[in-house]
Parts: structure tokens; sequence; C-alpha cells
């Protein structure tokens, strides 16, 4: 007996998301629901986790607040920077550039952030160590100049490892910027300043808005960078994690650490979408 | 501006350059240039630790970029069937695997597999008939289905951005013409959200290939190439890292040019 044609279609459509469900069940779900689970247990005396049901590893945050006050401090602002330096490029790229030359300018600013930040952090590693940057002020006569691990360098980090991303969003929405607004302004007799705060500056804030969030939740999670310009000084959540699983081993309190950090992630998430939504009247936030 | 912008583009591109130009410094020295020679490409090439590494990461990115590209491209037309409420869950899921810090993936995916690994290896064990029961442990498997989570959103994203610029008109054109839902699937659709398949496939294997915090905590004993870069920069900087730093960024800007070009195809064609 054939098949009714309504079920057929089920079993196909089942069929097609089928691993890819079992999959984000496997290694996303299940997982998440075990790091909430062991962030109400107890660290076992050799390491690890065994069974309890404490808030215990909740109200020891507090141990590891540097962690979270550098990240919290350090991620905006990293953000802030990126976007002051990401902006008049994106408005370069968009606004000024020929458009024979726009594709090849978008590319070279899209090309460093798909090649790996462990390398491009390196970069930085060794321009700032003492062999780099400032050997070669010792030349000018300045001495004694340190430039890794501190918190200069983490920023300087950030903004570079971050900066396409910032760019790229904020580019997307002065492209669609419709030209004609900007004629009918300088018709109307405004001066090209005013024209900037009036009209392009408002309409590009989507994008400007999705580029700060984007960075901010990115930089939340970071480690690389805090762990080598930073030298183990600027310290951020991602490294207090790294720390509690693999050297500590403490798993109950880590987990308790990871939880509160994707809890950041989804606050930081949802005020983006609210504003978002407040500055562009859309619900829709295309963060990726 | 102008001049802003070309030392904002000064300040993308001069560390890697300098990275790639003492690649090829003869000397040990990291801030004077003493001559050109290719031998810190030999010692790396030479060096058993650093191969072994290598393929390690390549065996990994092709299979988790490989099951992302099949199951995701799979996952991408199965969700234009779903309903509009199980597709939003599927959504939501997807930006999760995304949004999410690596370093949470790499935890929360250790932390379960430890647990899952405890309570069926003995288990096994119990029911081996043999001496030498096999035993589940961190390794390839678990990294390939980390990476494979968060590549798999990954081609999901691009190819059902590709499905829905598809024309519905030369779709209903081929059944109106009497071809079977399969034949116009393997006629028409396919070949039209090929390229950005196979671009997904490129990205995915590029993220996986430079992934570092999620191998690091699910890697278990074995090094893929981030993990090893990472433990030498620590020791300290040598003249090897560099010749390995290049090595990767040409072959990373290789495949995401090819990747790009497929990109492209994409928007020229509608």
């Amino acid at each position: 007996m054939p098949l009714p044609h309504a079920t057929k279609r089920r079993l196909i459509t089942a069929a097609l998301v089928g691993p890819a469900s079992v999959w984000l069940f496997v290694f996303l779900v299940l997982p998440f629901i075990a790091i909430i689970v062991f962030a109400f247990g107890e660290r076992a005396p050799e390491g690890g986790y065994q069974a309890a049901f404490t808030f215990e590893q909740f109200a020891n945050l507090g141990a590891r607040s540097a962690a979270f006050v550098n990240t919290l401090i350090l991620a905006p602002i990293g953000a802030a920077a990126c976007l002051i330096v990401a902006y008049p490029v994106a408005y370069y790229l968009a606004v000024k550039a020929s458009p024979q030359r726009r594709l090849l300018l978008v590319s070279l600013v899209v090309v460093p952030f798909w090649t790996s930040l462990l390398m491009r952090t390196y970069a930085w590693m060794y321009l700032l160590g003492a062999r780099g940057i400032p050997h070669l002020l010792e030349f000018v006569g300045i001495e004694n100049v340190r430039l890794i691990n501190t918190p200069g360098a983490v920023l300087l980090g950030i903004v570079y490892g971050y900066l396409p991303l910032m760019i790229m969003p904020i580019y997307v929405s002065l492209e669609k910027l419709d030209r004609r607004l900007l004629e009918a302004s300088a018709d109307l007799g405004a001066k090209p300043i005013s024209t900037f705060f009036g009209i392009t500056l408002p309409l590009s804030l989507p994008g400007v808005m999705t580029g700060v969030a984007l960075v901010t939740i990115l930089l939340l999670g970071e480690y690389l960078i805090p762990q080598l310009l930073g030298g183990g000084k600027v310290f951020f959540i991602g490294n207090a994690l790294v720390d509690l699983f693999l050297q500590s081993r403490n798993w109950p309190f880590g987990s308790a650490i990871a939880v509160t950090l994707v809890a950041v992630v989804v606050i930081v998430l949802l005020v983006a979408m609210r504003i978002a939504w407040r500055v562009a009247g859309t619900r829709q936030v295309d963060l990726i | 501006m102008r001049a802003l912008v070309t030392f904002v583009y000064l300040f993308l591109y001069t560390p890697i350059a300098l990275v790639v130009l003492f690649s090829f410094n003869a000397g040990r020295n990291a801030s004077e240039f003493t001559g050109f020679s290719t031998q810190w490409y030999g010692r790396a090439l030479s060096n058993t630790f650093l191969m072994e590494a290598l393929r390690n990461s390549l065996i990994i990115a092709f299979t988790s970029a490989a099951l992302a590209a099949i199951f995701g491209t799979m996952a991408a037309i199965g969700m234009e069937r779903l309903g509009a409420r199980t597709r939003a869950v599927f959504d939501g899921l997807f930006a999760a695997a995304i949004v999410v810090p690596g370093v949470v993936i790499g935890i929360a995916t250790l932390v379960a597999l430890v647990e899952v690994f405890g309570f069926v290896n003995p288990v096994i064990a119990a029911l081996w008939p043999g001496d030498q029961p096999p035993k589940l442990a961190l390794g390839y498997g678990s990294i390939i289905a980390a990476h494979g989570l968060f590549t798999m959103a990954l081609v999901t994203m691009i190819v059902k951005a590709r499905i829905a610029s598809l024309g519905r008109d030369i779709v209903e054109a081929s059944s109106d013409l009497y071809a079977t839902p399969f034949t116009t699937f393997r006629q028409i659709v396919l070949p039209q959200i090929m390229p950005s398949i196979l671009a997904g496939f490129l990205l995915a294997f590029t993220f996986s290939f430079d992934d570092f915090i999620i191998a690091f905590f699910v890697a278990g004993s074995n090094t893929t190439l981030p993990i090893y870069v990472f433990a030498s920069i620590r020791r300290g900087v040598t003249p090897e890292i560099n010749a390995v730093a290049t090595m990767v960024l040409i072959a990373s800007l290789a495949l995401i040019f090819i990747a790009r070009f497929l990109m492209r195809e994409k928007t020229t064609t509608n």
C-alpha cells in the first residue's frame, strides 16, 4: 500500500532535518544542560565534579570578579574603539570610493578577518615584544618602553582583530542608503555636515548597532588576545574558564561562570535587539 | 579622510607583512633582517610534531566541513518545508551555535562527553568479550563533533540565503513540464545552490582549521596546528613560527578567495 502523500512529505522533511537536529541536540542542547547541572554541584576532592545541589558556586562568583570586571569594561571599550576607527573607513568605502575600486577595497577589509586570529594576534605579540617596536624606539633614544602585557596592548589587539567585523555591517547600511536623500538635502541648502548628522548618520545606525553588538558579544568570550597580549595580567572571563577547567579542575565553579557568561551574552543580545528595534523600527536584526 | 583610510589599511596589513618578511630572515633576530633564507621553512617542514599537528588539523577540518556541507545543506532544504514555529526553533538553535562563545561550547562539550564516557565505558568493558575493551576518549571524534556544530550552522545559513533568493518560477515551470520533485531538485535547484554549498564547505574548512579555543578543550591528547602554534608561542617566539604563520595565512587566503569567488557567482547569476 503506497503511503499517503502528506505522510511521505513529512518523512522526507524529517530525514532532511534529522541529522542536523540530532547534532544540535547532542552537541548543543545536552552539553548546555550538563553545565547547568554542574554549576549546582561540588568540586570532587581530586578535581572534576561531584553531584550536589548548592548555590555555593554562584555565591562564589566574586572570587573571579577581576575577570568579570576586565571583560565587562574592556569588551564595550574595545567595541567603541573599533567603531571610532571603523566608521570613517565604512563611510569612505560606501560613499567616497569610486565603484571600480570599491570591490577591491572592501575585499581587502574582509580578508584579514577570515584568516587566523591566532596568527594575527601573534603578529602583534612579535611587534610589541621586547625585540619589536621597543627595540626600534631604543635607536631614537626612547628606552625601556614596555608595550606588551598591558591593557593597552590588549585593546590594540582587540581593535586589530575585530575591526573588519565592525566595518562590514556599517558599510552595508551606508551602501543601501538612498543617494537621492543626500541630493535632496543638498538641494534644500543643507551643509554637508548637517546632511551627515541629519540623514547619513541616523540611517546608518542599524549597521552601527549590528557591528557594536557583534563585536561586544564575541569579545565577551575572548581568550587569545588577553592571553597573548595581556600575558596573564589582563585576563578575561574566557581566561578564567580555561584556568578553572584545564588547570585547577574546578568544574562546578567553571560551569557557574560559563552559565553566567552565557546569561551576559543573552542580555547584551536582547538589549541590542531592543535598541535596534527602536532605531530601525524593525525586530529583525541580522547579526551574522 | 583618505589619509585616515590609508592608515587603517596599513594598520591591517603591516603586522602580517612583517611576519611574512621575517619568515625569510636568515638569523634568529626578530628585529633586524640579516639576509634572505628559507631555512625556517625547511625546519618547520621537517619538524615531525608540527607536521603531525598539521595532518590532524587537515583531517579534522576536512571531515567536519564535509559533514557540515552535507547535513547543513539537507537542513537548509528541509527547513523550507517546516512550519513557521518549528523553523524558528531551528533558526534559534543555529544562531546559538554561532553566538555562544567558543570557550563555552568547548567547555560544555568537554563536560558532557566526559560524563557520557564515564557512563558508557564501564558498560562496554562489561560487555566486551576480549581482554582489551575499546574505550571512548576525547580526540578526533570530539573535535569533529564540536566543530561540526558551528560549521553546520554556517553552511545552513549560507545555503538557506541562496534558496530564499532562488526564483520560484523556474521550479514551477519544471513541475509544469511533468518533472518529478526529485528531478526538479537534481536538475534545477541543486546546480543553482551548488556554488553556495561549496563556499559553505570552504568557509567551514577555514573556520575549523583556524579554531583554537574549542579544540583546546576537547582535543584530548591530539594536537591540532593552532594548539601546537599556541604552545610554541608560549615557549618563546621562534622564527619557525613565522614560517608556519606565513604558510597558514597563504593557505587560508587561497581558500577564502575561492569561497568568495563562488559566492559572487550567486550575485551575478541573479
